[in-house]
């Protein structure tokens, strides 16, 4: 029962600081892939949240991880726009041939 | 079947529709039309404590759907906008060479996703359906920023997807807190305790980033500035009303009983200050577009503005009604404004507003739309902006908030400065410049709806009443805020 009640807290506050950090990430990295990255974490320490709180004394309240499910696919299908709209940015400023203020760290 | 869920089902049917039918999905707007308007006409004659249980699945588990007056008022206007967006876009969106191609086939699924995700933004109680709506709207909101410029509607994109797991994590809290996240389930269980103080604080800042009130505006002007007129209309006259309805049910129905008075003057505070920024850049702008968008960042000042005003009211009634209806006159008016301004611009092929010289003349009718919404954006009767910006004042005065009436008095004041400047270059100079004729229907379009954000003026007690199914309580006593039902 101990063991269960610690792993209740440890859920939501694993979560807490993957948002912080996920938050952290996404106003310090200036480029848009990493930042896409961050919101990511943010989300998953979210999720995290989500998903601990909903913990029971035995049981799991079904409940929160319906909401969680939802959030995820949410979530997969959003990264996947960013992901298509950073690598058309990239291309379009490649073909321009602007490539020399892209940031440093943009590898090929 | 009933038309709340209809209101939300019919568009993304459409959607689906049109991207089955592909090159001809623009002939679908002449279905959507009439169907949505009928609809919207249906939810407004419905009975005053309509509600519907999506499949019939009891209250906490299940998702409320229901016609107060936030929703009656505001679910037709948004149908009005997009009806005329389609059918002004129904020519420039349509299949030609090249990269108008793409965009034929792009353009039609997300006007319907957006038409949805708004709809069922506005229809819905439950805070975690609202997340899916917010982030349906955003989608397509991002992919016709995009249009225009990829880099815009990146930044957009990110900062859009921030707000929204902001209100996701206050969701995750709420959902824990109380095991329900339906609005009308939390304004009698809410307790003003830590997790619900935090929960309403990061879901209000999430949605602030979102509805843009100044200092979280930032991404708005580049991206409403450069995507193509109808995509901009839309941006600006249906997206960022959405965040602002979910505050708006947030801070006066779920949890009435738990905001403080001080924070209620902090989101004033940033309204007031919303107004007085916006409107100094919009006056600086030289690009006609750049204008328009700064101009909707000091619109959305009033709206929360209006905040402590319906919370010190000793009859919430008014500046309730004031809101809903400057939000309704806004959206009209800001929809002709970018479209009636697509079309200037087309003409003279520029951008400035130093461009439009003389345009009065070529254009009559476009320049009449354009001057039609400034009358109702700046607030000069008879129009509906007038109707909310005299019954915003007047809740000020009558409340002694000096510092409100005179940001509201000044605002106008400005408001008038920046949006006849464009008009009196339109209206200058002796020759008019040689302009190819418009289609009938995209001249029709923005008139049509700046003709009606005048013609609320003339409806005020109407608009007022259907605003009343859903007013806060009077404070007379202090009676458990739960409206509509």
């Amino acid at each position: 029962m101990t063991i269960s009640t610690s792993l209740g807290h440890l859920f939501p506050l694993t979560g807490a600081a993957l948002v912080g950090l996920g938050l952290f990430g996404f106003i310090s990295l200036r480029h848009p892939l990493r930042q896409l990255l961050a919101v990511n974490v943010i989300g998953a320490g979210i999720f995290l949240i989500l998903g601990g709180l909903g913990r029971g004394e035995g049981v799991t309240d079904p409940y929160p991880q319906a909401l969680v499910i939802t959030g995820i696919v949410v979530s997969v299908a959003l990264t996947a726009v960013g992901a298509a709209m950073i690598t058309r940015l990239a291309e379009e400023r490649r073909a321009a041939g602007t490539a020399s203020d892209q940031p440093k760290d943009q590898g090929p | 079947m009933s038309p709340l869920d209809l209101l939300v089902a019919a568009p993304l049917a459409f959607m689906v529709a049109s991207l089955v039918v592909g090159r001809g999905g623009r002939w679908l707007i002449l279905a959507a039309s009439p169907a949505m308007l009928a609809l919207s006409a249906w939810l407004v004659a419905l009975p005053p404590d309509a509600a519907h249980l999506v499949g019939d699945w009891e209250l906490p588990l299940g998702i409320l759907l229901r016609a107060d007056g936030v929703a009656r008022l505001l679910v037709p206007a948004t149908s009005l906008c997009f009806v005329a967006v389609g059918l002004y876009a129904w020519h420039e969106f349509s299949p030609k060479s090249g990269r108008e191609t793409a965009r034929a086939h792009t353009f039609w699924p997300l006007l319907y996703l957006m038409w949805g995700g708004s709809n069922a933004g506005y229809l819905t109680t439950d805070l975690f359906n609202l997340y899916v709506t917010i982030e349906m709207v955003s989608l397509a909101a991002v992919a016709m920023a995009a249009m225009g410029s990829l880099a815009a509607g990146l930044q957009y994109f990110l900062i859009a997807l921030v707000g929204s797991l902001a209100y996701l994590l206050g969701v995750a809290l709420l959902a824990a807190h109380y095991d329900t996240v339906d609005a009308t389930l939390l304004a009698i269980h809410a307790r003003p305790d830590l997790p619900t103080l935090l929960a309403i604080t990061v879901m209000t800042a999430g949605l602030l980033v979102k509805t843009a009130l100044f200092p979280l505006h930032g991404w708005l002007p580049p991206a409403h500035a450069a995507a193509p007129a109808p995509a901009s209309a839309l941006l600006s006259a249906v997206v960022v009303k959405l965040g602002f309805v979910i505050i708006l049910r947030l801070w006066f129905e779920a949890f009435a009983e738990v905001v403080r008075p001080a924070a209620m003057h902090l989101l004033g505070g940033m309204g007031a200050l919303a107004i007085l920024y916006g409107s100094i850049q919009a006056i600086r702008q030289e690009r006609l577009k750049s204008l328009v968008a700064y101009s909707t960042v000091a619109q959305l000042g009033y709206l929360f503005l209006a905040f402590p005003l319906i919370s010190n009211a000793p009859n919430p009634a008014e500046p309730w009604a004031a809101v809903l209806v400057h939000a309704v006159a806004h959206m009209l008016a800001k929809a002709a404004m970018f479209l009636a301004a697509g079309l200037m611009l087309k003409a003279v092929a520029g951008e400035r507003i130093s461009d439009l010289a003389g345009l009065a003349r070529a254009m009559p009718l476009s320049v009449t739309a354009f001057a039609l919404a400034a009358i109702s954006l700046t607030g000069l009767p008879p129009s509906g902006g007038f109707t909310a910006k005299f019954l915003l004042l007047h809740a000020a005065i009558e409340q002694g908030s000096v510092v409100y009436a005179a940001v509201l008095v000044i605002g106008g004041l400005l408001g008038a400065v920046y949006l006849f400047r464009p008009l009196s270059v339109a209206c200058s100079g002796s020759a008019a410049p040689v302009v190819k004729a418009e289609a009938p229907l995209r001249v029709a379009a923005p008139l049509a709806l700046a003709a009606l954000a005048v013609a609320l003026g003339f409806a005020g007690m109407m608009l007022i009443e259907l605003s009343s199914l859903s007013a806060p309580p009077a404070a007379a006593g202090p009676l458990p805020a739960e409206p509509g039902r």
